[in-house]
């Protein structure tokens, strides 16, 4: 009475369907292979400890040096700047958006953020090199700086991070209970120390999250510092200097047309692996970090 | 109905002439011994039910104590729970709907379900009837005629016939839950399960409800999972009272079936204290 | 039953108006408030300065020749047709690439995936992951697969296509997932309950209401594509293209690495091009992020 139709078209789908997901897997596989098998081939003539502590690169050069420490400083501080910036400034947005916006603001001013975000980032680069460091710091305050600097690289990778930062702290501060705050203001706090004794440490480790992932985005960001913080790679001693990061130094390298196999190809894949490894080990720290913060409530 | 009679309060007592259910039950499906497990969890433990043709059971008890579990393993709507499984058997005109080779999409036609809330789709009116036949690919001569037929039935044609192609979630809350019986009509169901389906209507779209399930008894058999006592008291023919019991070991507890009889004798002589207690509200 | 009055009838000790200032007016709370408008102020202020900056210099160089002629050795008669065409083109592709396998993908995972199956825990996972790698790993990723295939031109815009296919792919599942959980279980259950299988449920109830959140989410999926130039790089798209690109194997540039290589240029004239290119860019991303914000006001929500 029961017995079923044959529906061999929804088996086929549900095939179909499982082989779409199935790409997403066989990308990771498709990065790790690609990145992994050159950088093997690198690592067969560049030891590996050079590589990573030695402090000149120049892979171009006669006397070639392989030594990435140049490129890490240089990432290091567009980072760290970009931090100083998006940090402070995204969960300010955040807390405001949170804590004080109307239903009503927070529908108008969420989609200029998110504006923010949506900008290309050649745009951003060009923005740095051609008004914050040309006209900003050269023209109008007369810093002594060069055609490029790692300052006005971070600064604007800095504000392209804020509504990465902004809407993912947002997020988890909106997740705090209602009846926390509630019961924070029946003991007489105002909306300021509600805010900062209650929903702050409550959202905290959202909050580390957003942040984690706004490290990932400045140290895998590569147009903003292809073009504006400088092609030479050289241990980065102030904001001020130029600085070739690892993500500028594979856009550099990726101009000159290097052929398969070849070293100056495999250096690309080398510098490619060590950025993908520091950005997943990132993002793990970041979902972790999400996981916790959903089970709290 | 003698001794007892006064165990359940004057309002609760079943009336009207409808609940004379026939001494000798023609049942359409036989529940038996029946555990629902979600995971380790057992949620209700050895039911013992007949369901008879044409009939309206109630299955009433407190919060938690498993019956709307028994109602969605009706129509193996259960089956879409992750780590929901049942043991035991229920039978459909005599064939376990949990057999090898049974398929659920079948008997999910055979068996048709209304909801708690109304859930009409995000469609017009007339394509929220049209939507089962279609999918269920049945054979209909005129979907116009089929789509009439199934709002008549549910008493809802006159109050929608202008307005065929407008969007079913224009409709009040009551005639929503109403194309909701006309789509569970649609496709020719022999049995229909209500979850709470008044639950969240209003007193007069709670009676209309109710009346027309008094007319869908002629030709459909309905079982009706309620929390308000007053409604199997009116509609049901027979009601099968639940309770929930802390299970030995944790302190999960599970549902069982206390006392199953026509309407009448639930309440008005129940045998079971437990029934008693929960009729007359002296349940803690 | 207790009135109002029962409970004023013990007069209160103190007097509920001290005569102080509100807590919420002190100096600290206010401080702190402004200091919170800066924060966005400042984020809102320097998009306005990044939008005013890109107009003044681009300006004078934003007309019809921008989009009709072809890049030159001087900026005076140099224009962006090819890497306008080639961003459509390669758009284009990555649309008809993506969006199809996003959406099955999502599909997959929420409708029909048992979660606690290893296999999809694990593709899970490498969704989100794959959602942060940075863009220009791809461009390696695609660098080695068009090596790995034996194709020596490698600026063709299927390549393009493809690495920015896969870059966006974690996006469009991503939104295709939210919009899919948005869908309230009682439509999928009504449909189930009348007899329907999973995947006409699936095809006729949760794909129609998720459209508005899936067409949101692959718009801005769409437009991070448009505006990104690292993987392109990788691919050598920044040659001198002087053609109209006119299929899936022909070289092409993209507007992103037309502004890249204009701002790299030591003339003038070439940073006013730049400028202008990118109102072109800027233009056509405010304009798909406001069609993503009205598909999603104008239709979410409806439950």
């Amino acid at each position: 009475m029961f017995a079923g139709r044959a529906r061999p078209g929804e088996a086929v789908i549900k095939v179909v369907l499982r082989v779409a997901a199935a790409v997403a897997m066989v990308t990771t596989i498709g990065i790790v292979f690609a990145l992994i098998v050159p950088a093997i081939g690198f690592f067969r003539e560049v030891p590996i400890f050079d590589f990573l502590l030695g402090d000149r690169w120049a892979p171009r050069f006669a006397d070639a040096s392989f030594g990435v420490v140049p490129l890490v400083t240089a990432t290091l501080w567009t980072t760290a700047i970009a931090l100083l910036v998006s940090v402070p400034l995204g969960l300010g947005a955040a807390l405001l958006l949170s804590e004080y916006a109307t239903p009503g603001l927070r529908k108008t001013l969420k989609p200029i953020l998110e504006i923010l975000a949506g900008v290309p980032t050649v745009v951003y680069g060009f923005f740095a090199l051609q008004f914050v460091q040309s006209t900003v710091f050269r023209e109008w305050l007369r810093l002594d700086t060069g055609a490029f600097s790692v300052l006005a690289a971070g600064l604007v990778m800095g504000i392209m991070i804020i509504p990465t930062v902004a809407s993912i702290s947002e997020d988890a501060m909106s997740a705090v209970p209602m009846s926390l705050r509630q019961g924070s203001a029946a003991l007489g706090a105002n909306r300021m120390q509600t805010s900062l004794r209650v929903v702050f440490p409550a959202a905290l480790s959202g909050i580390m999250a957003a942040i984690v992932l706004g490290i990932s985005r400045a140290v895998g960001e590569t147009m903003i510092v292809a073009i504006a913080a400088g092609s030479q790679a050289r241990i980065v001693g102030g904001p001020l200097e130029q600085g070739q990061t690892m993500t500028g130094f594979i856009a550099s390298a990726a101009l000159g047309d290097s052929r398969v196999g070849s070293l100056e190809y495999n250096t690309l894949y080398a510098v490619g692996l060590l950025l993908f490894a520091i950005t997943l080990t990132v993002n793990f720290i970041s979902i972790r970090l999400v996981r916790r913060f959903r089970q709290a409530y | 109905m003698s001794s007892s009679a006064d165990a359940a309060p004057m309002h609760l007592r079943a009336t009207g002439q409808h609940q004379v259910a026939p001494e000798v039950m023609r049942p359409i499906m036989e529940v038996e011994n029946v555990d629902v497990y979600y995971g380790d969890f057992r949620a209700v433990s050895e039911v013992n039910l007949d369901f008879g043709l044409n009939e309206i059971t109630a299955l009433i008890g407190p919060s938690g104590c498993g019956k709307s579990t028994i109602l969605r393993s009706l129509n193996r709507m259960n089956d879409l729970i992750e780590g929901a499984r049942v043991e035991g058997e229920i039978r459909f005109h005599g064939e376990n709907i949990y057999g090898k080779d049974v398929d659920p999409i079948e008997v999910r036609r055979r068996i048709g379900m209304v909801f708690q809330k109304p859930n009409p789709f995000p469609k017009s009116i007339y394509d929220n009837i049209a939507y089962g036949p279609r999918v269920t690919g049945m054979k209909v001569q005129s979907m116009d005629d089929l789509v009439e037929d199934s709002l008549t039935r549910a008493a809802l044609w006159d109050e929608v016939k202008d307005k065929l192609k407008q969007s079913a979630l224009g409709l009040s809350g009551g005639q929503q839950q109403r194309l909701c019986i006309a789509r569970a009509i649609s496709v020719r169901p022999d049995v229909i399960l209500m979850d709470e389906p008044c639950a969240s209507l209003d007193p007069i779209a709670t009676m209309r409800i109710e009346d027309l399930m008094q007319e869908l008894r002629e030709h459909y058999t309905i079982v009706i999972v309620t929390h308000n006592m007053q409604q199997a008291a009116r509609v049901a023919d027979r009601t099968a009272f639940f309770t929930a019991q802390p299970s030995e070991g944790n302190g999960d507890r599970t549902g069982l079936l206390v006392e199953y009889g026509t309407t009448a004798q639930i309440f008005e002589d129940p045998q079971d204290k437990r029934t008693e207690d929960y009729i007359s509200g002296r349940f803690g | 039953m207790i009135s109002l009055q029962d409970s004023l009838a013990g007069a209160p000790t103190m007097p509920l108006k001290t005569g102080e200032t509100p807590r919420e007016r002190r100096p600290a709370p206010m401080i702190f408030l402004v200091v919170l408008w800066l924060s966005l102020l400042i984020a809102i202020l320097s998009l306005l300065t990044l939008i005013v900056n890109i107009v003044l210099e681009g300006g004078s160089r934003f007309g019809l020749p921008l989009f009709t002629e072809y890049p030159a050795s001087s900026p005076d008669r140099a224009g962006a047709r090819p890497a306008i065409l080639g961003s459509i083109w390669v758009i284009g592709v990555t649309a008809v690439l993506t969006i199809p396998v996003g959406v099955a993908a999502a599909v997959h995972l929420e409708e029909f995936a048992d979660k606690k199956h290893w296999f999809n825990r694990v593709i899970e996972l490498n969704v989100q992951n794959l959602a942060a790698v940075p863009s220009i790993i791809y461009g390696l990723l695609a660098l080695a697969f068009l090596a790995l295939i034996g194709v020596r031109d490698k600026n063709i815009v299927i390549g393009g296509a493809l690495a920015l296919s896969l870059l966006i792919l974690p996006v469009i599942i991503i939104a295709t997932r939210e919009a899919i959980r948005a869908v309230p279980s009682e439509i999928r259950d009504g449909s189930l309950a009348l007899g329907a299988t999973r995947w006409q449920t699936t095809w006729r109830q949760v794909l129609p209401a998720s459209v508005p959140g899936i067409a949101t989410g692959s718009i801005i999926a769409l437009s991070r594509a448009l505006g990104e130039a690292a993987p392109l790089l990788l691919l050598g798209a920044l040659v001198f293209v002087s053609f109209d690109p006119n299929g899936l194997l022909s070289g092409f540039t993209t507007l992103p690495i037309q502004i890249f290589n204009w701002t790299g240029r030591p003339q003038e004239g070439f940073h006013e091009l730049a400028a202008a290119a990118s109102i072109i860019l800027l233009g056509l991303l405010l304009l798909m992020n406001g069609l993503a914000i009205y598909i999603r006001n104008r239709y979410q929500k409806r439950w």
